[in-house]
C-alpha cells in the first residue's frame, strides 16, 4: 500500500504506476475490490480553510469525516447532506474519509429536502490517470466558470481520478428537531402520506418508511417554536392517514441513514433509486425482500437472498438499482452498477478512457 | 474579441444546406433570408453581432436530430439558442453556423406532485414553468431576473441562478433529467424522475456546458410547494464594510434567509431616480428576505434585526404589508433598467468569498477612479455573486474598450481573492479570453476532454468558453 503525504507525491505515484491501482480512503465502503496495488489517500489530511460566515469549508480528501463534522459542530454548522457511515452495513472497520464520501456521492435522509453531496460540493482537486493535477470549481457558492467537473467527479467512484481536496458549502445546524410517526400504513399509503408531507410548505427533512415495523417517520428541523408549529400543522394535514405521534429521536435517523436494519445479516443488499410514486409497485414486485424506504420512497434499500438478480424483477421501472453488499462472485455476475443505455454507456466509457487512458482506476476502485 | 474565420466552403455551400434542412423541417422552420437572419445576429450581449448562415426552429426531438445529422455530415457548426438573453454571448453565431432555436419546443409533458417534478420541453420559458403549477401551490425555484423571457434550455446550458438561490440552489440543484441530442444525431436520456445518477453524473456536467455538449430538448425539473409567506426587510448602512460584516453575522447566526441582496450608493441613487422606491440615500443597502408562517417570519426577522441593530444601521425598515414588500423589492428589481436609462452599461458577474466583500468593493472603487468610469454594485450578497455595472458611453470612441479592460481587471480581482470569473451568466465569448486567469492549461485540457467525448468533431458552439488558441488544435483537427 502506497501512502503519499502530499498531492505532489500522489501525482508522482500515479505517474509511476505500471498497473491497476486500488484507491482507498478509509476502506469502510467495501468498494475497493479487484486487483491492483493499494494507493491510500489517508495521508492527505486536514482542513485548510473554514469560514463559518461564508458557509464554506475546504479539506484534504483523506480527512476523517468525523474530524470535519467536529470542526463544523464547534461553529454550530454541519454537512447538510448527512453522509451515511457504511461501516455497520458493510461490516467494515476503519475511518471514513471525506474524499470517499464525495467519490461515492454519499447522502443521507436530508437529501430529499436539501440536496445530495454533489449539490454541496463547491470544488475539487484531483489527480487524473496521467498523473496530472486538475482543479475544478472553487470555494465560492456560485460558479459557472467552465465545465462542472465537480459534479462529474462526485459519485465517479474513483474511475476518473484520485480526489485530493474537496470544498463544501455547509449549513447552520438547527436548534430543534421533531419526528412524527404514523403506524400501520401499507407501502402505498405510506408513500402517499410521505408525498403529502413533502408537498407541504413545512420543509420535512426526512421521510422514511419501515415496512417491517409498520412505521412511517417524518422529520422537522429548525427553531424551537417553528418546529412545534410545523409538527402541529403537519399532524393536521396527515390526519386522514392516521394520528401522528411525536417520537423519541435518539439514533433513529442515524439508523435510517446507515441502513442499520441490514447490519450483520447474510442478505445481499441493494440500493434502488426510483420515482417515489413507483415505490409501491417496486415493493409489490419485491415481495419477500426486506425493505427500507427513505427519501419519501425515492430511495429503497432492499435485503434479498444471496445471489438474487433483483434487477430482473424490476423490468420497466424507471430508475436504477446498485448492488451494495454481496459476495464478490455476485458483484461479478450481476454487476455492481446498473447497466446504462448504449449511447450513455459510450459516453461514460469515453470519459473514463480520456481521464484514465491507462485504465489504472477501472474496474472501479475506491474505498472510503 | 475575436471569432474564428468562417469556413468559406461552408458559406459557399449555403444553398445546398438550406435545401437539405428544408427536407426535414416544415417550410417556415428554416430561415435563410438575410433580412430575417438579422433577428438572430446576437443575444443580450449586443456589443457583438454576426448573422448566421441559417436558422432552424425544430418542433420535436426527432427534428432536432435530423438537423444535427445533416449539419454533422456537412461539417457545419451549430449554435443552440433558447431565448437569446445570454449576457455572455453564448448564443452569438458565426457566419458559417446554423442557429438551432428551441423556441417551438414549449409543451409541458408531465407534472407529478407526488414525485415533485415537472417535465417540459426545453424551449419553455422559466416563468411559465412555475405558471404551469402555480395554481396548485407549487413553483420552480431558480428565478433569474430574465425569467419572463429566458428558456429552460438556456438555464440548463448556463446553470442559471436567481435571487433566491441562497436557499434553493441554482439550476443544477433543481434539474433531475434531460433528453439531449448529440451532434451526430444520437438521442440520449440522462437522469429522469429519480433523485440520483446510477453511473457517472453526466447530467451534472451537461448542466452549465453552454451548448457545447448536446442540444437539450426536454428537461425534468424539481418543483417545490410554495412557502406560507415571505417578508423582506431593508437595511441601510454608512459603509460597505459594515454591511458586509452584517451579512456575515446573519449567516453565522444560523438563520438562512432566502435572499440577501446588496446595493451600493451609485446604484441606490440611480434606481431611486428611476423607480422611486423610497430607498435611503446611504452607502450600502441590504434587502434580506425570509420565509415561513407569520410567526416563523417574526422569529427569524427578530434575530436578523437584532444583528442589524448592532451594526448601527442608518435605516431599518421591516415590511408591514404586501405593498411595502413590493416597494422594497421594486428598486432592486429595476436596478438594471435604471442603469440602462442613464447610460450604456456592462454587467459583470464574478463571485468572491463573502469575507472579501469590503476589500473587493474598495479595490473596485480605486479601479473605477483609475479608469474614469463609474461602477455601480448590485449583487447577491449571501453567496458572494457580484454584479458590478460599469457605466460607459457607446458613442464615445474608445469607451467600450476602456470598459472591457476595467471589467477584465475586476474579474481578475475576483479570481485573485479566491473567487471566479462568472457566478451565473456563463463564459460564452465575454469571459472566454480570461479563462487562463482562473485555470491552468491542464485544468482547461481536462474540461475540453469532455467535449472531445460528447462532440468529437467540435461542431457544437465551438468558439465559446475556451480561449481560441487553447481550442484551436481541436477545432482545426475536426475540420
Ligand atoms: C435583463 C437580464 C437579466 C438576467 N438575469 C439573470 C439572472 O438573474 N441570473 C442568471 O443566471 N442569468 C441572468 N441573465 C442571463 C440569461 O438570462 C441566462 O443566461 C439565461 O439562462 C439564458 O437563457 P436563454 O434561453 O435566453 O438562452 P440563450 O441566450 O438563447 O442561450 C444561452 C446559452 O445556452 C445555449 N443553449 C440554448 N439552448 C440550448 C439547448 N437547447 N441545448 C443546449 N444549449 C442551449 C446557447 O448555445 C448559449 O450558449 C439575465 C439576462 C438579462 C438580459
Amino acid at each position: 500500500m502506497i501512502r503519499p503525504e502530499s498531492e505532489g507525491d500522489l501525482a508522482a505515484a500515479v505517474r509511476e504506476a505500471t498497473g491497476p491501482l486500488r484507491v482507498q480512503g478509509g476502506g469502510t465502503r467495501g468498494a475497493a475490490t479487484g486487483p491492483g496495488g493499494g494507493l491510500s489517500v489517508a495521508g492527505l489530511m486536514g482542513i485548510s480553510l473554514y469560514e463559518p460566515g461564508a458557509l464554506t469549508v475546504v479539506a484534504a480528501a483523506g480527512t476523517p469525516v468525523a474530524d470535519l463534522e467536529a470542526a463544523l459542530a464547534a461553529e454550530n454548522q454541519r454537512l447538510a447532506f448527512e453522509p451515511m457511515d457504511h461501516r455497520a452495513l458493510m461490516g467494515t472497520e476503519g475511518t471514513p474519509t471525506i474524499g470517499g464520501v464525495v467519490a461515492m456521492n454519499v447522502s443521507g435522509p436530508r437529501r430529499v429536502q436539501v440536496g445530495a453531496c454533489r449539490d454541496f460540493l463547491l470544488g475539487v482537486r484531483f489527480v487524473d490517470g496521467t498523473g496530472t493535477v486538475v482543479k475544478n470549481g472553487g470555494r465560492v457558492m456560485k460558479n459557472v466558470t467552465g465545465y462542472d467537473l465537480v459534479k462529474l467527479l462526485a459519485g465517479s467512484r474513483g474511475t476518473l481520478g484520485v480526489l485530493t481536496e474537496v470544498a463544501f458549502k455547509v449549513l447552520p445546524d438547527v436548534a430543534a428537531t421533531a419526528t412524527l410517526r404514523l403506524d400501520g400504513l401499507d407501502v402505498g399509503t405510506a408513500v402517499a402520506a410521505m408525498s403529502a408531507a413533502l408537498g407541504s410548505p413545512f420543509e420535512v427533512t426526512g421521510a422514511a418508511h419501515l415496512p417491517g415495523d409498520g412505521a412511517t417517520l417524518l422529520r422537522l428541523e429548525g427553531f424551537e417554536s417553528s418546529v412545534a408549529y410545523r409538527a402541529e400543522q403537519l399532524t393536521r394535514r396527515l390526519a386522514r392517514y392516521g394520528t401522528a405521534a411525536t417520537v423519541e429521536e435518539a439514533g433513529l435517523w442515524r439508523g435510517i441513514r446507515d441502513a442499520e436494519a441490514f447490519a450483520g445479516t447474510d442478505e445481499d443488499v441493494w440500493r434502488l433509486s426510483v420515482r417515489p410514486s413507483a415505490a409501491p409497485d417496486v415493493a409489490a414486485r419485491l415481495s419477500g425482500a426486506r425493505l427500507l424506504l427513505d427519501w419519501g420512497g425515492g430511495l429503497i434499500w432492499a435485503g434479498v437472498a444471496p445471489g438474487t438478480d433483483l434487477r430482473a424483477r424490476l423490468e420497466g421501472i424507471a430508475g436504477h438499482a446498485t448492488l451494495v453488499r454481496a459476495a464478490p462472485e455476485t458483484h461479478a455476475r450481476l454487476g455492481t452498477l446498473p447497466p446504462e443505455a448504449p449511447a450513455v454507456a459510450a459516453l461514460s466509457r469515453g470519459l473514463r478512457a480520456k481521464f484514465d487512458p491507462r485504465g489504472l482506476f477501472s474496474p472501479a476502485a475506491v474505498d472510503a | 474579441m475575436e471569432m474564428p474565420v468562417p469556413d468559406a466552403a461552408v458559406v459557399a455551400d449555403k444553398a445546398r444546406l438550406v435545401t437539405r434542412l428544408a427536407e426535414v423541417l416544415p417550410r417556415d422552420a428554416v430561415i435563410h433570408d438575410p433580412a430575417q437572419l438579422r433577428a438572430y445576429e446576437c443575444d443580450a450581449l449586443t456589443a457583438y453581432k454576426c448573422p448566421p448562415l441559417a436558422v432552424v426552429l425544430p418542433a420535436t426531438t426527432e427534428e432536432v436530430a435530423d438537423v444535427l445529422r445533416i449539419c454533422h455530415a456537412a461539417g457545419v457548426p451549430v449554435v443552440p439558442r433558447g431565448s437569446g438573453t445570454s449576457l455572455a454571448g453564448g448564443a452569438l453565431p458565426t457566419a458559417d453556423s446554423v442557429i438551432l432555436g428551441v423556441a417551438r419546443l414549449t409543451d409541458v409533458l408531465d407534472v407529478s406532485y407526488p414525485d415533485r417534478i415537472i417535465r417540459v420541453q426545453a424551449g419553455r420559458t422559466n416563468l411559465s414553468v412555475t405558471g404551469a403549477v402555480e395554481e396548485d401551490g407549487w413553483f420552480y425555484a431558480p428565478d433569474p431576473s430574465s425569467q419572463l423571457a429566458c428558456a429552460i434550455a438556456g438555464n440548463v446550458a448556463m446553470n442559471s441562478g436567481g435571487a433566491h438561490c441562497l436557499k434553493y440552489g441554482v439550476t443544477t440543484n433543481n434539474l433531475l433529467g434531460v433528453t439531449m441530442v448529440l451532434m451526430d444525431g444520437t438521442v440520449v436520456e440522462l437522469g429522469g424522475g429519480h433523485m440520483d445518477a446510477g453511473g457517472l453524473d453526466l447530467l451534472g456536467v451537461v448542466c452549465g456546458s453552454e451548448g457545447q455538449l448536446g442540444v437539450v430538448t426536454e428537461a425534468t425539473l424539481r418543483i417545490l410547494p410554495k412557502p406560507e409567506g415571505a417578508r423582506p426587510v431593508l437595511m441601510g448602512f454608512d459603509s460597505n464594510e459594515v454591511a458586509g460584516a452584517c451579512v456575515s453575522d446573519i449567516i453565522k447566526a444560523g438563520v438562512l434567509p432566502v435572499a440577501i441582496e446588496f446595493m451600493d450608493r451609485p446604484c441606490i441613487r440611480a434606481t431611486e431616480a428611476f423607480a422611486k422606491a423610497g430607498y435611503p440615500d446611504c452607502e450600502a443597502l441590504l434587502i434580506v428576505e425570509v420565509e415561513g408562517s407569520p410567526a416563523e417570519i417574526d422569529e427569524q426577522l427578530g434575530v436578523i434585526l437584532q444583528i442589524a441593530r448592532r451594526h448601527d444601521p442608518v435605516e431599518l425598515r421591516e415590511s408591514q404589508s404586501a405593498e411595502e414588500s413590493a416597494r422594497i423589492w421594486l428598486g432592486r428589481k429595476s436596478a438594471f433598467g435604471a442603469m440602462g436609462q442613464i447610460n450604456d452599461y456592462m454587467c459583470l458577474d464574478g463571485t468572491i468569498p463573502v469575507s472579501e466583500l469590503p476589500r473587493v468593493l474598495g479595490r473596485i472603487r480605486e479601479m473605477s477612479e483609475g479608469y474614469g468610469l463609474e461602477v455601480a454594485n448590485v449583487f447577491h450578497a449571501g453567496d458572494g455573486n457580484m454584479h458590478p455595472l460599469i457605466l460607459f458611453d457607446a458613442n464615445t470612441p474608445g469607451d467600450l474598450e476602456k470598459c472591457e479592460a476595467l471589467g477584465a481587471d475586476i474579474l481578475r480581482l475576483c479570481v485573485e481573492v479566491g473567487g471566479c470569473l462568472t457566478g451565473e451568466h456563463g463564459v460564452g465569448v465575454e469571459k472566454r479570453d480570461l479563462m487562463g486567469d482562473q485555470f491552468t492549461p491542464e485544468d482547461m485540457e481536462a474540461q475540453m476532454r469532455v467535449k472531445d467525448v460528447f462532440d468529437p468533431s467540435w461542431l457544437l458552439n465551438p468558439a465559446k468558453v475556451f480561449p481560441l488558441p487553447v481550442s484551436e488544435a481541436r477545432r482545426m483537427a475536426a475540420e
